[in-house]
């Protein structure tokens, strides 16, 4: 059933609807007011269907009604093009809970691409946000960026150019990232101060960093942990770090496959992570000064399981690396640690087939210049854990097509 | 709880104004339709004036101002409240007014000076039954109607300052971006804090403690360059930037109230600021404007950068000194 957006009609009363309905908008004149009115008159159930073809649109566009879907006719025929934003933090902002959005395209958003914030089990499927230059500092933070929610499953999406992370889950907790490329991004999908999330069988490439799982201090939603990194392909992240300064992801280095700063739990296995070239996988405590007083900055029970790696760090982007490499043989080994840990818990756990190094810091916050460069030497993984409860939930699972 | 004493005396001032017009439909404030869960399609069905041109409040409908004003690029605004006749009015969190299911705020945006002045648009907001309702009307050429605008729109406009910039009606929902707190929609200018004693006085017949301490906006030269320059962070950026709203995320919260150094950003890194970091390592770096994200956002008119994020196409050159002036002496 098609509901005609006839103003006059549809204004005059907010009457509940008896079954969902299909709200159908196309490219063309006037599609910013057309298609923001379809998302503001939605109601529950209904679905928002973008036609074929290129939206030219010039502001933020926002939905905040509960259980609607917007999907398109696939992320590279329904395109919302935001190269001539002018206003607006965000092209895309989703404020209600249940949303689906599905197979359509965003391109050149002036901030971040589509955000959901306090959107709880959201799902994003087949969607599309690119910057069509390429990697640039002009270009927005974010392509996806759930924040501040509970369920959210992200599953074959794409996303490239992002002068931050691709894809950017912060402060949220039951979290699936599957089947999605992150291209040519800074970080290519980031897990932030967030609990229980799954990533898997992501391709991520050509980014500054691959995937990162981060805690930082000083925010509304504090402690990260229980995070399961598994099954992905994190090859050839060698972009130079395009983000602005002040941003944390600045301070990543060009080269790095899975990093993992701060946070309380986090399993890394069965990825293959190929020309990763400071570290394919590095785990560290926050580096920078903090005031937080709730906040541990050392990683805790840190699993590193067995991972497809070639030879590790062979181009590290550190002071001294001439040095570390003639030191280590020409190679750095996969795994790096800076050393650093809280005293009443384990740090890191690494399977035996893994080598590693460590960086052997004196304390959090020293500097690289301090580093006393040791081979690795901390226990081999402990028995498998519990991810019960992680991921997102089947409700959100079941709304995949 | 306060009753409102000043809607006789707005009434009979309005009535007299209004003596020599002609049957204007209609005659006074539609309360069925402030309180039913239409959108109305033009501002001249609720009734709130008695002229087309919106200059002539009707009855129960009263002027207000605020001491330290959001800035839209310059728009000049003409702000009132309508409270239902004999409806009570509560003081609450912060000072601010709770005004009784059935009330409405609203404000006209507009551009030009004296009797050429053009009004642009016209935001309502409807204390409905359910909550707070917000709603943008757009002006018509002839200034005669506004017509709900749900969806937003660009309308070309002139700043005071000669400034030729596509100004921006927000939507519907970004009506929310700004006064929505936990989800709901909320008024957010008339606190106490920020309205006169006078009138204060006059509409409520009381002034409550902690009223009016904000420093006026044209006074900011000689007031006390901390109070009015945390004044202006209130009320241009707070109510994203606390928790419960839009910008919670940041953790930088820039509430009038608040007293933590790093929460309202001093030595705070940003979180997810993008390129709007400009390269910057804190929100606020004390005794050094150009060093602190907040100054160099404020001075921003590119999306992704500039901040607000809504409501802002050209910058706020005055406010952003008073900020300026506020950390050089920290």
């Amino acid at each position: 059933m098609i509901r005609t957006l006839m103003a006059a009609t549809a204004l005059a009363t907010l009457a509940s609807p008896a079954f969902a309905e299909t709200i159908s908008v196309a490219p063309g004149d006037g599609a910013q007011e057309r298609l923001q009115e379809a998302l503001i008159l939605a109601e529950p159930g209904d679905e928002i269907v973008l036609a074929a073809g290129r939206f030219d649109l010039t502001d933020g566009l926002s939905l905040d009604v509960d259980g609607v879907t917007v999907r398109g006719a696939g992320m590279h025929a329904s395109v919302l093009d935001f190269s001539g934003q002018r206003g607006a933090g965000e092209s895309l902002l989703v404020t209600s809970d249940g949303v689906t959005l599905r197979n359509f395209g965003m391109e050149n958003p002036k901030g971040d691409g589509i955000k959901s914030k306090g959107a709880d089990d959201i799902v994003y499927q087949g969607v599309r946000v690119t910057w069509t230059n390429g990697p640039a500092a002009t270009n927005g933070a974010y392509g996806l960026y759930p924040v501040e929610s509970t369920g959210i499953l992200i599953d074959g999406c794409e996303v490239s150019g992002a002068s931050d992370a691709g894809i950017y889950v912060g402060q949220s907790s039951k979290i699936t990232v599957r089947n999605s490329t992150a291209r040519a991004n800074v970080a290519g999908i980031e897990i932030e101060n967030s609990r229980q999330a799954i990533v898997e069988r992501n391709f991520v490439t050509e980014n500054t960093g691959g995937i990162l799982v981060f805690d930082l201090p000083g925010l509304p939603v504090k402690n990260g942990g229980e995070v399961l990194v598994r099954n992905n392909l994190v090859a050839n992240n060698t972009t130079p770090n395009f983000a602005p300064e002040g941003n944390i992801v600045a301070s990543v280095r060009r080269g790095t496959g899975i990093m993992v700063m701060a946070n309380d739990t986090v399993w890394v296995g069965q990825n293959m992570l190929y020309d990763n070239p400071t570290a394919p996988i590095m785990v560290i405590a926050y580096p920078l000064a903090f005031e937080d007083p709730e906040y541990n900055p050392y990683p805790r029970e840190i699993s590193i399981d067995h991972n497809q790696v070639d030879e590790g760090g062979t181009d590290p982007q550190f002071e001294g690396a001439e040095m570390l490499l003639a030191a280590f043989g020409g190679a750095l080994p996969p795994v790096m640690w800076d050393g650093l840990e809280d005293p009443e818990m384990t740090t890191l756990m690494v399977h035996p087939d893994l080598a590693g190094w460590s960086v052997n810091l004196p304390e959090q916050g020293a500097g690289i210049e301090s580093a006393r460069p040791g081979p690795l030497d901390v226990g081999a993984i402990g028995q498998p854990i519990s991810i019960e409860g992680w991921g997102a939930p089947d409700e959100l699972e079941a709304r995949l097509k | 709880m306060i009753r409102n004493l000043a809607i006789l005396g707005a009434a009979v001032a309005t009535l007299a104004v209004s003596a020599g017009v002609q049957a204007l439909p209609p005659p006074k404030v539609d309360d069925t339709l402030i309180a039913s869960d239409s959108l109305p399609k033009t501002l001249g069905n609720y009734g709130f004036f008695l002229d087309r041109a919106a200059n002539d409040p009707a009855p129960g409908v009263v002027p207000y101002r605020l001491n330290m004003p959001l800035f839209s690029d310059g728009a000049d605004k003409h702000r009132f409240v309508y409270v239902p006749d004999g409806q009570e009015i509560a003081i609450g969190d912060q000072g601010l007014l709770e005004f009784p299911v059935g009330s409405a705020l609203i404000k006209t945006f507009a551009f030009g000076e004296g009797g050429g002045q053009r009004k642009i648009e016209t935001r309502v907001l409807l204390h409905r039954a359910d909550g707070w309702v917000a709603l943008p009307y757009v002006w018509n050429e002839e200034q005669t109607e506004a017509t709900l605008a749900l969806a937003g729109k660009r309308v070309p406009v002139t700043t005071p300052w000669g400034e030729e910039i596509s100004y921006r009606v927000p939507n519907k929902n970004q009506c929310k971006e700004c006064h929505g707190l936990e989800g709901a929609v909320t008024p957010i200018g008339p606190k106490t804090r920020n309205l006169s004693t006078a009138w204060l006085q006059s509409f409520l017949g009381t002034v409550p403690e902690g009223a009016d301490t904000m420093p006026r906006w044209e006074d900011r030269a000689a007031a006390d360059r901390t109070a009015a320059a945390r004044a202006y962070l209130d009320v241009n950026c707070a109510h994203c930037h606390r928790p419960g709203s839009t910008a919670s995320n940041s953790g930088l919260d820039l509430r009038w109230e608040t007293d933590d150094p790093h929460a309202i950003g001093i030595n705070k890194r940003p979180v997810a600021a993008g390129r709007g970091s400009g390269g910057l390592q804190f929100d606020i770096v004390p005794g050094d404007p150009e060093a602190s994200i907040l100054v160099y956002r404020m001075g921003s008119g590119e999306p992704g950068v500039a901040m607000p994020e809504l409501g802002k196409a050209t910058v706020d050159e005055e406010g952003v000194a008073l900020v300026e002036r506020w950390i050089a002496g920290l």
